[in-house]
Formats: structure tokens, C-alpha cells, sequence
């Protein structure tokens, strides 16, 4: 098979290094976190004032970063390129949402107690099954990482027992995402189908129009980001993220060493498919609306894209990547709605053409120029 | 017993109506010699609103054997309630109503009478029965009309009530008709007539006529028969055909949703063959490839725009327009992007991605983001009416031979010609092609010029089955990579068989399961199946596969 010829140039042989940029990382996210806070603080007039508007937009940013960091678990250190995670995402959103849509109570347009609106409006009788518990949040904190962890275990079970790689994995994880849409875009699902779920009013007991817990949500999308970075930067320290980079490179030579290639890579798939649901989990409250439209196959490759420019096979690069094409997202269609396909179209092009390891690889490259010098 | 009583009811009814079919009949040979005198109208349409009961009827029958041009007028008029008693003089009128007053004509329409407010006239008073005897007179006068839809029609109204016509003009029709359906339709009509019969033998024998026929009528005349006739051998016999004719037309339902499970089929291996090219040929996903598709549906759009008054010229040549324009956009981005990433699926598959988002934007902004307008063509539009049960869209079934033919076409290009040995061999060992002196590159970007157009092709078809707007080649993406996958890599008769059971096999599920149920069920059907063949129906075998 190809895939040899498919991955990432292997990160620098020299620890040092990478834990320096790790270092620096982690650094400026939370020089991040508390002076996005601070700054929020100021009175409007301040120059450096930065509005409540902007303090949600980050923090929606945040959630997408965590998704690029699982996308670059997976794609850039063990080569699995996933065309599905936003389903992983969407599954975490949707289990947020039905807490919220629980912590509504009697003040939906109905007024019904115990059921959320939209199964009123079906002439639903009584909750479904499958929405019990979700008014507890521990229980629905539980499901945020067990859902899209089961679904990405027993799809990772299957497929690499059987050794799909290379592209027909991309094809069935693009598959499965658009199943997954079809299915959550049907009322009988008992989702809300086409309009999802939205209308949410508090998240333990603490008003989402609130600035301040708007505020708070983007301290939290903050502060989970750095521990995913922590949990994935030590994971790929570890032995464990060694063999991911040997299967990376060559899968076939590590199965033949005595690694269990299979078992590897259902960990990480799993990790990252639960790292996504967090993301989306945080993701939801913010942006106050979950519907099936998140499962869509574009979404999961413009995922892939952000970790494509920022650089794969550098966490830090993933996040720079989620960051930087979104607030280009957000400018473009302020500024010039039409552009943004023509942009986004041609990051692609231009990125694999020219860029093969991203924004970071050319601040590495500078870099490791300068040290030759 | 019920069945009996009934029959001597339409028997009596029978009965009064044949006189003036007799009538009806036999002034139709001499029509059009004597317009009868206004007076002579005047006076039957006293007796019929003085009248009572069996003198109305007469009335009716004798205005229809007048002969006169405008018979069927007069008898719809009286039935719609065109025709009134105009009180003052106590005179027959067609009124027609023009704001509060009534606009008055005389019978014959020669006169206009001026114009009167609504109190001053009444309706003429139908009874049911009357109503009933109406229509079967207006019908027995179309029989005999020239027009052969007319005729239909006419039979069509006498199906209630087939005692009304007499077996002798019946006879007479049947020999003298030309028209195939007509005919059909008078047979059927006498299978009713005999079905009704107080004669068991007649009833036996109609059966055998109706068994054939599937129509929902004459099947619920032999169920009726099952279930009521008081005759035990007609009972068993209807019994046994209707059971006969339950189970055809179960097989037909069948046979019908085979066939839309073939046309949606044929549609999937349209989209995925081009696919099946690039993808199963060269290795290079193109995620672009529903956009190629979308291009071609508009060049079918392009050509009607340039040639708006000659739909299937321009449906016809937009084939050979869109195959060379999608190509040149492949042969194009091949040049462009993809040459520098071969050995790279992943990369090529995002960049790829990165074209198709272009392609949709430039869509949208130089043409509209709206869907575009596209005409079928007369020849597309239409039936293939099999029998009364099963009928088949004419396009569904074009489009269905117009992926065969491009099938078969694009097999013996890759199996006969010098440039299919070349692709075949620059896709097994491409080292070795070169070796040999096959120009690799150029058959490279002439193979996926090849794969595009076919996709263009294929837009042209699926223009004339949906939509025709930006986000087309979205929907066909994902499905075409199973379709691919399904088959086997490489393969195109995998592409073709896995394509067509993909379409039947969404269709059947499609009942029970409902549209989307179906399509996610085929999914997650595909997906279990890729893990447990990765390489699909009918893998490639050999080296070529370590090749790739």
C-alpha cells in the first residue's frame, strides 16, 4: 500500500525541542484565556475592551480546536485520515443539547413539564428511552464521552480488524457522518429532526444569556483545550505515541515487530472520538442551537483542513490551524460572503501543493534552517 | 339474493333505455339530413318538464333520436343545468349567468332573448333517475363519436351501467372498431355486460374475459362475483381468478419496483462509472467529481438556452457538449493539481475537495445560486403503459439504456482500443508501461479527462431526472465512492452490478422502511460489508493490486 508514501514528515528527532514549543504553547493559551477575561472586564470605551460578541466567538473557536487536536491525534500521528469526526462532534453536541433541553422545564412554549417541545408538538406522550437520565448532568457528562467513544470503538473495531486503511477508511467514515445526518434529519428519531435541538435557557442553574456565563463557557472551552493538549502531548510522549507514529509510517513493519497494530489504533480512534464529543459538548451552550446540519460531510473535511494548514503532527499547529481559518471564516462572509468557497477552496489547493506540513512546518523549517546556519 | 335483486333493478333500467339506443343508433346513419324543427323541440321539452315519471324518460329518448347536430348539447345542458324554464313565458332558455342577471339564448341558440334576473327563471328538475338515464344517453351518443378519445370516454361512463347497451349494437361496435385501446375497452365492456348476465353460463364465460384484465374495475366485478354470486360454480371459478389476478398484480408491484430500483441503479452507475475510472484505474479519489457531474447537468441547461425551440436537438447534442467540456475542465485540473500528487490519495482527495468548492462558488456567482430551469424534451416525457397495472416512465427507461450504451461503449474503449491497452497498462505497472514506450503522462490526464467526461455525461441524464442547481454533485458523491468501493476497485462490471443492486435494493426497502430509513439502511449495509471485504464484490487479483 501507498500509506508510507501518504504521511506527515516524522516530527524532529530532538525532544527538546518539541517540549519547548509545547512549553510556549500552553503559555500563551492561558495568556490567552486570562487576558480575554480581564480584558472582557474593561469598560467599553478601553481600547483594549474585547466585546461579549467576540468572547462567545472565541470561545465557539476553542471547541473547534479541540476538534482539530482530536483530528491531528488520529490523522496527524497515526495516519487514520477521518472524514467523520463532526459526527463525533455532533453526537457530544446533541447529548449537551438534550440536557439543556431537559433544564428548560415547564417554561417551553407548551409548558410540559417533562417533555421538550418539539415532542409535544409530534404528540409524543412520553419520553423515549434513550432521553432517561439525560436531566442529570453527571449522568449526561458520562454520555458525552461514552457515546461517541462507543459509536468510534465499534466502527474502529470492525474496520481495523479487517484492515481498512488508506482511503476506503476515509470513504466509510465520510459514510457513516452522512447516515448519521440522514437518520438525526428524521422526527421519529426523536431529536428534534430538522431544526435540532435549541431554545436552551440555563446550564446548571446559571443563565446562558448571561455575559458572564458566556464568560465562564469560554474559560471552560479554554481550560479543556489545555488539558486536552496536556492528555495528547503526553500520550504521544509516551511509548504508546511512539508505536501511533511507527504505525504511521509503516504499519505493516510495526505488525511485524509484535505490536498490536489494531489495538493501538482503536485507543486513539476511540481518545479522539471522545475528545471531539467534549468539543462539541462545550460547543453547543454557546452557540445555543444543535440540528443535523452538524453532521454534514463538509464540516468533518473542513476540520481536516484546518489541521492541514496549521500542520499536522503538531498539536499546536492544529490549534493555530482552527483558530486562524476561522477567524478567516468569520471575516470573509462579513466581508465578502461570496469569497469564502473561493477561499476555503483554494486554501485547500494551495496547502497540499505547497504546504504539505502546514503553517508549522514552515516555522519549524525556519527553524531548523537557523540552527544549520 | 342480493345479487339477483340487484340485477333485475339494472334489468328493468335495462329495459326503458333500450327503445332509445335503438333510436340513438339508428338516426346516427341518417344524421345531419333534417334539422328538425324548433317546434318539434319545444313540444318534447314540454313533456319532459310537464311530465311525470316514464313520459320524462320517453321525452329524453325521443330529443335523442331527433338526430339533431346539438343532441349532446341539449342532454348535458338539461344535466349541468344550462338550460332553465323561463317563467313569464313559460319557455325553455340557455342562460348563462352574467353578474345578477341570467343572459338568455333560445334552444336552437339562434335567438338571443335579452337578459333576466334569477327569480324569474327555474332550474328544470332531474331526478336521480333521470340524471343516471342522461348520462347513459350522452355516452351512447359518443360511441359513435369520431374520436377515438370521445369513444373511450363514452365506454368509460357505460362501465357502471354496461346493461344499457343492447348486445346487438354492441356486436356492431366491436366489428366496426379500429382503434386497438377502443376495441380493448368495448371487449372489457362486454365482459361486464355478460358478468351481469341472469345466466350462469353467461357469467362463466365472462369470467374467463376479465381474468385477463387487471383493471381496478374488472377486478372488483370478480371479487364481487366471488363473493355474492349465488351460482356455486361462479363463485368457485371468480374465487379462483380473482386469486389469480391478486397474485399478478402482487408480481407486477414487484416487477415495478425492480424497475425503479433499475432506473435509480442506473443513475448510481452514471454517476460512479466516471468515478470508477479515476478512482478504480488511476487511484485518485476525486471528491470533485459531483461537481464534473453538476457542469455537465448544466450544459444540458446551456444548450436549451441557446437552442430554445428545438428541445431534442439540443438535449442530443448536449451529450457530445458536455462529454468534451467536463473534459477539458479534468484534463485541466489534472494538469493543474493532481499531476503533482500522485502516490498521495489523501492529499489529492482534499485537494480535490478544495476544486469542488470552487467549481460550486463559480457556479453560484456567474450563473445563479438558484436551480436552473431545465425542459424535458416531448420524447422524454411520457408512459410505456405495459398493462392496466404496471406502466413505466419513458424517461426513467431512456435514461436506463442510455447507461447501458455508455457503458457498453466505455468497456470496449478500454478492452478494444490501443488507448484502453495503454491505460490499462500505465494502471497496472506504470515503470513498466514506460519501459515499453507508453507516454504515461499523457495518458494520465487523458484518463481522467476520460473519467470527467463520463461524468459530464452522466449530468446530462440526471438533468432530466432532478434539479438542476449548485449543490447537484453533493448528493451523488458519497454515493458513487460506495457504489465504487462496493464493486471492487478497478473493476467496471463490479461498478455496473454493485450499482444496479445498490438502486433494487434501496427501492425494495423503500416500502417498508420509507425513503431515508432505506438509504441510511444501505449505508451502514455498505459500511459492515467494506469491513468485512475491504476491496469490494469482485476484487482485483494479482500483482496489480500491490501495484497500486
Amino acid at each position: 500500500m501507498s500509506d508510507s508514501s501518504t504521511t506527515a514528515p516524522s516530527t524532529s528527532a530532538r525532544p527538546q525541542r518539541s517540549r519547548l514549543s509545547s512549553i510556549i504553547f500552553i503559555l500563551t493559551l492561558i495568556a490567552l484565556i486570562i487576558g480575554v477575561s480581564i480584558c472582557n472586564q474593561l469598560p467599553a470605551e478601553h481600547p483594549l475592551y474585547v466585546s461579549n460578541y467576540m468572547v462567545t466567538l472565541l470561545g465557539k473557536y476553542l471547541t473547534y480546536a479541540i476538534l482539530a487536536v482530536a483530528v491531528d491525534l488520529v490523522w496527524g500521528y497515526l495516519g487514520i485520515l477521518s472524514l467523520g469526526h463532526a459526527a463525533f462532534f455532533a453526537l457530544g453536541g446533541y447529548v449537551m443539547g438534550m440536557h439543556l433541553m431537559r433544564q428548560i422545564g415547564d417554561r417551553g412554549v407548551y409548558g410540559n413539564p417533562d417533555l421538550p417541545d418539539f415532542m409535544v408538538f409530534l404528540n409524543w406522550t412520553e419520553l423515549p428511552w434513550y432521553w432517561m437520565g439525560s436531566d442529570n448532568f453527571a449522568f449526561t457528562a458520562m454520555m458525552i464521552l461514552l457515546v461517541p467513544g462507543l459509536l468510534a470503538f465499534v466502527f474502529g473495531w470492525f474496520a481495523f480488524r479487517s484492515r481498512v486503511n488508506g482511503v476506503y477508511l476515509s470513504i466509510i467514515t465520510q459514510a457513516l457522518t452522512y447516515a448519521l445526518m440522514l437518520a438525526f434529519f428524521r422526527n421519529e428519531m426523536g431529536f428534534g429532526g430538522n431544526n435540532g435541538l435549541t431554545d436552551f435557557r440555563e446550564l446548571l442553574g446559571f443563565d446562558l444569556r448571561s455575559d458572564t456565563v458566556r464568560l465562564g463557557l469560554f474559560i471552560a472551552s479554554g481550560v479543556a483545550l489545555l488539558l486536552v493538549f496536556l492528555l495528547c502531548d503526553s500520550i504521544l510522549r509516551s511509548r504508546l505515541g511512539k508505536v501511533a507514529i511507527a504505525i504511521r509510517d509503516a504499519e505493516d513493519r510495526t505488525r511485524f515487530i509484535g505490536y498490536r497494530v489494531e489495538s493501538v489504533k482503536l485507543a486513539l480512534f476511540a481518545l479522539s472520538a471522545m475528545i471531539a464529543g467534549i468539543a462539541g459538548a462545550l460547543y453547543v451552550p454557546q452557540v445555543g442551537i444543535i440540528n443535523p446540519g452538524e453532521f454534514a460531510p463538509l464540516n468533518s473535511i473542513e476540520v481536516v483542513v484546518w489541521v492541514a494548514i496549521g500542520g499536522r503532527g503538531t498539536l499546536y499547529g492544529a490549534v493555530l490551524g482552527a483558530l486562524g481559518v476561522n477567524y478567516a471564516k468569520t471575516w470573509f462572509t462579513g466581508a465578502f460572503p461570496e469569497a469564502w468557497l473561493f477561499a476555503l477552496g483554494l486554501l485547500f489547493v494551495v496547502v497540499t501543493l505547497l504546504l504539505p506540513r502546514g503553517v508549522a512546518g514552515l516555522l519549524k523549517f525556519k527553524r531548523s534552517s537557523q540552527a544549520a546556519s | 339474493m342480493s345479487l339477483s335483486l340487484h340485477a333485475l333493478q339494472r334489468l328493468i333500467r335495462a329495459a326503458s333505455l333500450l327503445t332509445m339506443l335503438a333510436a340513438v343508433c339508428s338516426f346516427h346513419t341518417a344524421s345531419a339530413d333534417v334539422q328538425t324543427g324548433i317546434d318539434e323541440l319545444d313540444g318534447l321539452f314540454t313533456r319532459f318538464v310537464e311530465g311525470k315519471g316514464a313520459q320524462r324518460t320517453e321525452a329524453l329518448d325521443a330529443l335523442a333520436a331527433l338526430g339533431r347536430d346539438d343532441t349532446r348539447e341539449l342532454l348535458t345542458g338539461i344535466l349541468e343545468g344550462d338550460l332553465m324554464l323561463h317563467k313569464e313565458t313559460d319557455t325553455i332558455v340557455w342562460a348563462t349567468a352574467q353578474g345578477r342577471e341570467y343572459a338568455m339564448q333560445s334552444l336552437d341558440r339562434q335567438n338571443d332573448l335579452g337578459s333576466e334576473r334569477k327569480r324569474k327563471l327555474s332550474r328544470l328538475k332531474v331526478t336521480n333517475r333521470l340524471r343516471g338515464h342522461l348520462r347513459s344517453l350522452i355516452a351512447s351518443l359518443g360511441l359513435r363519436s369520431d374520436d377515438a378519445t370521445e369513444r373511450l370516454a363514452a365506454i368509460d361512463a357505460l362501465m357502471e351501467t354496461p346493461e344499457a347497451l343492447p348486445d346487438a349494437t354492441l356486436q356492431e361496435l366491436l366489428g366496426s372498431e379500429t382503434d386497438k385501446k377502443v376495441s380493448a375497452a368495448l371487449l372489457s365492456l362486454q365482459a361486464r355486460k355478460l358478468a351481469l348476465s341472469p345466466q350462469p353460463e353467461q357469467r362463466l364465460q365472462a369470467l374467463s374475459t376479465l381474468g385477463e384484465d387487471l383493471s381496478n374495475d374488472s377486478r372488483s366485478l370478480v371479487q364481487t362475483l366471488a363473493e355474492n354470486d349465488s351460482d356455486e360454480a361462479v363463485k368457485t371459478l371468480a374465487g379462483k381468478i380473482a386469486r389469480d389476478q391478486a397474485a399478478k398484480v402482487r408480481l407486477y408491484a414487484k416487477a415495478e419496483t425492480v424497475f425503479f430500483g433499475l432506473s435509480l441503479g442506473s443513475v448510481l452507475v452514471l454517476a460512479a462509472i466516471g468515478l470508477a475510472i479515476s478512482f478504480g484505474v488511476m487511484g485518485v479519489i476525486n471528491m470533485a467529481h459531483g461537481e464534473l457531474i453538476m457542469l455537465g447537468a448544466y450544459c444540458t441547461w446551456a444548450m436549451q438556452q441557446l437552442m430554445p425551440n428545438n428541445l431534442g436537438l439540443s438535449l442530443l447534442l448536449s451529450i457530445p457538449v458536455a462529454f468534451l467540456f467536463t473534459g477539458m475542465v479534468g484534463i485541466l485540473i489534472e494538469r493543474s493539481v493532481i499531476r503533482f500528487l500522485y502516490g498521495r490519495p489523501l492529499e489529492t482527495l482534499l485537494a480535490t475537495f478544495g476544486i469542488s468548492l470552487i467549481l460550486q462558488q463559480l457556479v453560484r456567482t456567474f450563473i445563479s445560486s438558484q436551480n436552473v430551469p431545465v425542459a424535458n424534451p416531448a420524447f422524454m416525457s411520457g408512459v410505456l403503459e405495459v398493462n392496466s397495472v404496471l406502466s413505466l416512465t419513458l424517461n426513467r427507461l431512456y435514461i436506463l439504456a442510455f447507461c447501458l450504451i455508455v457503458f457498453a461503449l466505455l468497456l470496449i474503449l478500454l478492452k478494444r482500443s490501443r488507448f484502453g491497452l495503454e491505460v490499462r497498462a500505465v494502471s497496472q505497472n506504470r515503470s513498466m508501461a514506460r519501459a515499453m514506450g507508453v507516454p504515461s503522462s499523457r495518458i494520465d490526464s487523458l484518463t481522467f479527462g476520460l473519467g470527467a467526461g463520463i461524468a459530464g455525461i452522466a449530468g446530462v441524464a440526471l438533468s432530466q431526472l432532478t434539479n438542476v442547481g449548485p449543490n447537484l454533485g453533493q448528493a451523488y458523491i458519497v454515493d458513487s465512492f460506495m457504489v465504487v468501493v462496493f464493486g471492487g476497485v478497478g473493476n467496471l462490471w463490479g461498478t455496473l452490478i454493485s450499482g444496479m443492486t445498490l438502486g433494487i435494493a434501496n427501492k425494495l426497502m423503500e416500502p417498508w422502511a420509507g425513503a431515508i430509513l432505506a438509504k441510511i439502511l444501505v449505508l451502514v449495509f455498505l459500511i459492515m460489508f467494506i469491513q468485512k471485504r475491504p476491496r469490494g464484490l469482485f476484487p482485483q487479483r494479482g500483482r496489480a493490486v500491490e501495484a497500486h
